[in-house]
């Protein structure tokens, strides 16, 4: 297979302005800042200008977006580009498909290139979804006469047929979505690089748009997604690279990164673990809680957690004054504030008598269970038919992603607070 | 690696060497953008075309009524004051909107320079095209107005072409050294319209250049547009108008200072146009 992507060396500069809180200057400042200098050097002739820097250095800094990063393509792949918020996949999409300059290195292309960062850009909101569709075709570098061509088919993939001679700014946003993601789909580029675009529009439709993309790198084009959506990333592609801080981090096979990824993100904060020292815990007269944290692989705290590994709930505790017959709820509650489950180690403890000491308890959730999705841990501890030590409160949250256990093809949110694997079957009737 | 004949190599400083080629393969575009400006410029108007008969008339009107009657100042030749005074409207018209459209063009599409390539001289260039739609419907009421008077214009009429091309060099040359510099200071926005306002007065627009005293008329010249506008009069107006050559010179080479200034200044900034707009 040809090489038809090859970076080199290729490094982002940019120059942050710690004094504007934006980009642009008012020409006004530019002239008054020059004319200074200018009097200055006036008033000064036989100083030498050179300790005089044309912008003042203590107000910008250089920050490097991308450093370094090599890696090549072959023809046909299927490459996920993740990373984190600020990794610098924004800034290699930008500069691959020619929207910026890179500050050093190369970038070798070997095909048509089109990107798409954005769906619909260019879109007129006073024109017409006809007129658009032209439109956005020639912006996204299709010819007249291949859009002509294609007319029809964007039409239907995009099933706004009886609004297509209506202002599009009268269309909801997902006829919007659907229409600008039909004419891009409908490029046919050699080599195609696309950006988060599927966060949009409703599930159906982006299961429409994925199989899409599916379909155009079986054609032996070429594919580069950036998402956050861990899912559509290992559905899609074969291989994977990871950015972090500018720099490739990971370059392999599509299962190995993602995993890497999703374990990388470790973060400590009230995601979670939360911890507690004796003062301002959540205490009564017998016991004190000290800490609470959820565990992934290898009894670390993430940021966001493999569905398809077990999370651990450890729940630490003091307790003060010898106690019989306590127990701890746990309850995991969604976004939306529904139970989840909520389970308890009282089968575990029985009427067993606590020694002052310090105590763990720890509630193992099992592999493809949860869905992708926020949960809040909510903790609680009493004594049955006695008293209630701590009413339980919700002390955390953490983030589950990857879940794929509904058994469909495409990783998106399903509805439902779990997506457990379960076993279907599949009986033919031969006679 | 196979070299094939679609081989991009993306490198710092690079993007220059293919530029005239890419503005060349994206004139496609350039047909859309000005197309969409057309129409969105006609869609959601009462009077839609009427707007650009309405402008030139009027000020014709104010024009004629002030200076020619009032101050009596001469006219050009045995040109009708009005006829003179709207063989000025058309290029001065078509300036004044070209170089306000060519200076918010880059801001106004904003989302389409951050998001996508394409050369950025397109989107100024398209500008223009507007410009001359309402250009093309000021020329008509100036046949109907010189046929009302019963004008006729002489061979030099042909010349015409010519003059326009001056009058696009003009707004074009301004236009993108205001654009360049709009994104990255903002406050040019409002530095366009008042030079387009003050730009009214200072150009011979109500008044023939011929007032403006011998000795004065190389410095008067500088403006470029007196170049511009002295053209188009003594093409349509014939018989007696005369062109200053010594002005008219010194107009048409600020014009191109002006222009390859622009588009030397315009490529220079454009690289970083996506990471300040």
């Amino acid at each position: 297979m040809n090489t038809v992507i090859q970076v080199e060396g290729l490094s982002k500069k940019y120059l942050i302005a710690h004094q504007q809180t934006d980009n642009y200057q008012t020409l006004r400042d530019a002239i008054t800042r020059k004319s200074r200098d200018w009097c200055k050097r006036l008033a000064h002739p036989f100083r030498a200008s050179a300790n005089q820097p044309l912008m003042d250095l203590s107000t910008t800094e250089e920050f490097f977006a991308l450093k370094d990063v090599s890696f090549e393509i072959k023809q046909g792949e299927r490459v996920g580009i993740i990373g984190r918020n600020g990794a610098g996949k924004s800034t290699l999409l930008k500069i691959l498909s020619r929207i910026t300059e890179p500050t050093k290195g190369r970038i070798t292309l070997d095909g048509r290139v089109a990107s798409l960062l954005e769906v619909g850009t260019g879109f007129h909101p006073e024109l017409t979804g006809r007129e658009n569709i032209f439109l956005n075709g020639a912006v996204l570098g299709m010819a007249r006469l291949e859009i002509k061509r294609k007319f029809d088919e964007i039409v239907a993939f995009s099933e706004v047929e009886k609004f297509l001679d209506t202002p599009v700014k009268r269309y909801s946003s997902g006829m919007y979505v659907r229409l600008a993601f039909a004419v891009a789909a409908h490029l046919e580029p050699e080599i195609l690089i696309v950006d988060e675009v599927l966060a949009v529009g409703d599930a159906q439709f982006q299961k429409k748009c994925l199989g899409k993309m599916k379909e155009v790198g079986q054609e032996g084009r070429t594919v580069l997604f950036v998402s956050h959506n861990m899912g559509a990333v290992r559905n899609l592609c074969s291989r994977a690279i990871m950015l972090g801080n500018g720099t490739l981090v990971a370059d392999a096979e599509v299962g190995t990164v993602v995993d890497q990824y999703l374990s990388s993100n470790q973060q400590t904060g009230n995601i979670g673990e939360v911890r507690w020292e004796e003062n301002g815990a959540p205490s009564c007269e017998e016991i004190s809680l000290r800490g609470i944290r959820v565990l992934g692989p290898g009894s670390n705290v993430y940021s966001i957690y493999n569905s398809t590994k077990p999370i651990d709930v450890e729940i630490q505790f003091l307790v003060k004054k010898p106690l019989r017959g306590m127990r701890v709820i746990l309850s995991l509650l969604t976004s939306d504030s529904v139970v989840a489950f909520a389970s308890t180690n009282h089968s575990i403890i029985g009427e067993q008598e606590l020694n002052p000491g310090i105590y763990k308890t720890i509630c193992r959730i099992p592999a493809d269970l949860l869905n992708n999705a926020e949960y809040a841990v909510n903790v609680h501890f009493g004594i049955p038919g006695a008293k209630v030590l701590i009413q339980g409160k919700e002390y955390l949250t953490f983030t589950v992603e990857g879940a794929g256990g509904h058994g469909s093809n495409y990783s998106e949110k399903w509805p439902g607070v779990f997506a457990p694997k379960l076993t279907w079957e599949w009986v033919e009737k031969t006679c | 690696m196979n070299t094939s004949p679609n081989r991009l190599i993306i490198e710092a400083g690079r993007t220059e060497r293919h530029y005239w080629k890419d503005l060349w393969r994206y004139r496609e575009l350039f047909y859309f953008l000005a197309w969409r400006d057309i129409l969105v410029r006609y869609k959601q108007t009462v009077i839609g075309v009427g707007w650009s008969l309405f402008r030139p008339v009027i000020t014709m009107v104010v024009f004629t009524v002030i200076f020619g009657r009032f101050a009596k100042f001469p006219t050009e030749g045995n040109a009708p004051y009005s006829v003179m005074v709207f063989a000025a409207m058309l290029p001065w018209q078509l300036v004044a909107s070209a170089l306000s459209e060519i200076s918010n063009s880059l801001l106004a599409n904003t989302g389409m320079i951050s998001k996508i390539y394409f050369p950025r001289l397109t989107i100024t260039a398209s500008s223009l095209i507007v410009g001359l739609v309402d250009f093309s419907i000021s020329f008509v009421v100036l046949g109907l107005l010189m046929a009302w008077y019963r004008f006729i214009p002489d061979w030099r009429i042909l010349t015409i072409p010519l003059f326009l091309l001056l009058a696009l060099a003009t707004a074009f040359g301004a236009g993108i050294w205001f654009a360049a510099l709009n994104v990255r200071y903002r406050d040019v926005r409002y530095v366009v319209p008042f030079l387009v306002q003050l730009g009214l007065y200072i150009s011979p627009v109500g008044f023939s250049s011929s007032i403006v005293p011998e000795k004065w008329r190389l410095l008067y010249s500088i403006n470029p547009m007196v170049g511009v506008i002295d053209g188009f009069r003594w093409a349509l107006l014939g018989g007696e108008s005369q062109l200053n050559e010594g002005g008219f010179a010194l107009s048409v080479l600020l014009t191109a200072l002006i222009l390859w200034s622009g588009l030397k200044y315009f490529r220079k900034v454009e690289r970083t146009f996506a990471d300040v707009i």
